[in-house]
């Protein structure tokens, strides 16, 4: 085996840490050299990815034990030193990351990356943040790692600067400060009654808690919750999400569509190794449900409620969120497959829709989308707009025009759940999925309230968007058709051929994602497998050699 | 000592959060590092309190006992550094909102009572 594999797992992290110090070197003039340096770093980070996501498997070149990779940072052993833990979730997390973060990179080169200074090394460092807080094996790391990508977003929130976009910029930094300290205590109180802050550990160690120290435990249990719910965007936690996601530029808003799953990776993970000590408050169903319902139900009424492109899109990631809440809130693992099914398919439709609506909103004049969906409640009709049919009879559409309409229309489907694309069969599977979880002694009623929210949401999601899309492409006065980069268009396509590939090899993809929740419901394995791992031993030095004395 | 502690701790904690809660980004700022300071303390707090214990381990006087624990101190050194980059931050936005939008109001615009 080549040795240096076994450096596998740190190279998410290393790889964009590197590439974004080396870009700190460079004039913000030089853009070339910045792009050719963002577009390699990107690419071995994806590559790595893709080996992980491979290795993780089984198949593909470093073979370890029970296929979780461990890394121990300075060769110290598992609870003493900083670990970085490779497992099915992980990798398929970093994998998710790497082509969106691609997607959302090429697509700034087009234009974004030139609307501020320091664009591109931001864009590496909150890469290096989503990479190191699904890699992180131990809570300070996970909280270190959650304010680098956090720190980093700050920064790609403002790119671009404005009144608005700095105003919303303001209240999701405040929010995000304020759920870190949140994250901090939590992680401290943790420390102070376990003595341990690696996942693995404390999953054995939360064990040994009784009485008092128990009580205590499941409070800090619960404030590490409430932090990453907030991160999330769990009802009433989110209000902050919808301003943020819509005054965003739009390969920003993109990359952020998989910001709120880190939180739901956070709680996932740490819910999975707390099973064995009954996972406490935030982490269970009797907290993750209800707010999973909440959340779908804000999200639904605020789609319905938008009355701009781009807030709709905002209010779609909160319905996600809330899908997956409340499908992981429900008892036993039978969801979790299809939640992660879900979640892949859902992060890659966001993204692309948020590109695309940046796209169509320059062939409307400035405000135009938002007068045209307040014009009926309102009843403006536009009086001195003649029956234009007749002229628009027979005009071939332009194919940049066909391109965004095309585009649109997949990426409502995808969010709304429709055949023939991956939303549905995300749909599909979870809701016979949570059917299923009935005949395992499931609350019937939770059951039929999740099966009774998601499709409302789709209905609700079918309106809001299809009144969006009419009012977008069908409208008679003659468009101004933008002018449309290929470094523009392929992202959307690269991320929209990403979902149909989802639909068409959605077996194959199934099977690993059960397997991931199979993983997940056996946290012994992870536990054994971090905790198990010896540090590497060093030949002793020849008899001669200059060694240190 | 762990009276003195957990009251100013629990001071600290509770001015910053009214200062949160009021509707001026200076005001909020104060309350933010406030906030700070009590978490950091916390953190601090929870490697439990000792007098006249190093937390740096000397290899001649082996028991471990006589240490202060060293973790926490490292993590509140950690989250110090982390705390002080993001309020340094958050004051550049806070100026550039106020430049842009003329009031220090959090919302950018002053409420009409």
């Amino acid at each position: 085996m080549n040795p240096w594999l076994q450096h596998l797992p740190v190279l998410p992290v290393l790889i964009p840490l590197l590439a974004a110090a080396l870009m700190l070197l460079t004039r913000d003039g030089q853009r070339r050299l910045r792009v050719t340096l963002g577009a390699v770093a990107l690419g071995l980070m994806a590559l790595s990815a893709l080996m992980l996501v491979r290795a993780t498997q089984g198949i593909g070149a470093p073979h370890w034990p029970d296929n979780i990779g461990v890394y121990l940072l300075g060769n110290w052993p598992a609870p003493f030193g900083i670990v970085l833990v490779a497992d099915r979730l992980s990798a398929l997390m970093l994998g998710l990351t790497a082509v969106l973060g691609l997607c959302a990179w090429i697509y700034a080169t087009a234009r974004w990356d030139r609307a501020g200074s320091h664009f591109h090394p931001l864009f590496l460092l909150i890469m290096m943040g989503l990479n190191g807080a699904f890699l992180a094996g131990d809570l300070f790391n996970l909280f270190v790692f959650f304010e680098i990508l956090l720190t980093a977003s700050y920064g790609l929130m403002l790119h671009g600067s404005g009144k608005r976009r700095v105003g919303a910029a303001l209240h999701y930094i405040a929010v995000n400060l304020i759920a870190s300290f949140l994250l901090l205590v939590a992680i401290a109180l943790i420390y102070g009654l376990t003595g341990t802050l690696n996942l693995a550990d404390l999953s054995v160690r939360a064990l040994a808690l009784h009485g008092a120290d128990r009580q205590l435990f499941d409070s800090a249990a619960a404030i590490l919750g409430v932090a990453f719910l907030i991160k999330a965007a769990a009802w009433p936690l989110n209000f902050w999400l919808p301003n943020t996601y819509s005054e965003a530029g739009a390969p920003v808003a993109a990359l952020f569509a998989i910001m709120t799953k880190v939180g739901i990776y956070a709680l996932l993970r740490i819910g999975s190794l707390l099973l064995p000590a009954g996972a406490p408050a935030a982490f269970g169903g009797a907290w993750m449900f209800p707010a999973g319902i909440a959340t779908l139900a804000f999200g639904t009424l605020g789609m319905l409620a938008s009355t701009q492109a781009r807030r709709i899109a905002a209010y779609a990631i909160i319905t996600s969120s809330g899908t997956l809440f409340a499908a992981l809130g429900m008892p036993g693992a039978t969801l979790t497959g299809p939640a992660l099914y879900y979640l892949l398919s859902s992060v890659l439709a966001l993204g692309a829709l948020f590109l695309l609506l940046e796209l169509t909103e320059r062939s409307q004049s400035f405000g135009s989308d938002v007068l045209a969906i307040t014009q009926e409640a309102f009843e403006s009709e536009d009086t001195d707009t003649a029956d234009l049919s007749g002229q628009a009879v027979g005009v071939p559409l332009p194919a940049t025009m066909a391109f965004l309409g095309l585009s649109f229309f997949a990426c409502s489907l995808l969010i709304i759940g429709l055949p023939p694309l991956s939303g549905f069969v995300a749909k599909f599977s979870l809701l016979s999925a949570a059917l299923r979880t009935a005949e395992y002694g499931a609350p019937t009623a939770n059951v039929w309230l999740l099966v009774a929210a998601m499709l409302i949401s789709g209905v609700a999601g079918l309106i809001a968007l299809g009144r969006c899309g009419v009012r977008l492409f069908w409208v008679p006065e003659d468009l101004h058709v933008p002018s449309l980069r290929l470094n523009e268009a392929i992202p959307i396509l690269v991320l929209l051929s990403a979902s149909i590939l989802l639909t068409a090899r959605a077996g194959s993809v199934m099977a690993y994602l059960e397997d991931t929740a199979w993983y997940l419901d056996q946290p012994g394995r992870y536990v054994e497998a971090v905790l198990g791992q010896d540090p590497h031993v060093f030949p002793a030095p020849a008899a001669g050699h200059r060694g240190p004395q | 000592m762990e009276w003195i502690l957990a009251l100013a701790i629990g001071v600290l904690a509770s001015s910053g959060v009214w200062l949160l809660l009021r509707p001026r980004t200076f005001q909020f700022i104060m309350g933010l590092a406030l906030l700070g300071y009590a978490v950091n303390l916390f953190i601090f707090a929870m490697g439990r309190l000792r007098v006249d214990a190093p937390p740096v381990i000397d290899p001649a006087w082996a028991d471990p006992a006589s240490y202060a624990d060293p973790l926490p101190q490292a993590l509140v050194l950690t989250a110090i550094v982390i705390g002080f980059a993001t309020m340094a931050l958050f004051l550049v936005v806070l100026l550039a909102s106020r430049g842009l939008s003329d009031t220090d109001h959090v919302d950018g615009e002053e409420h009409r009572r």
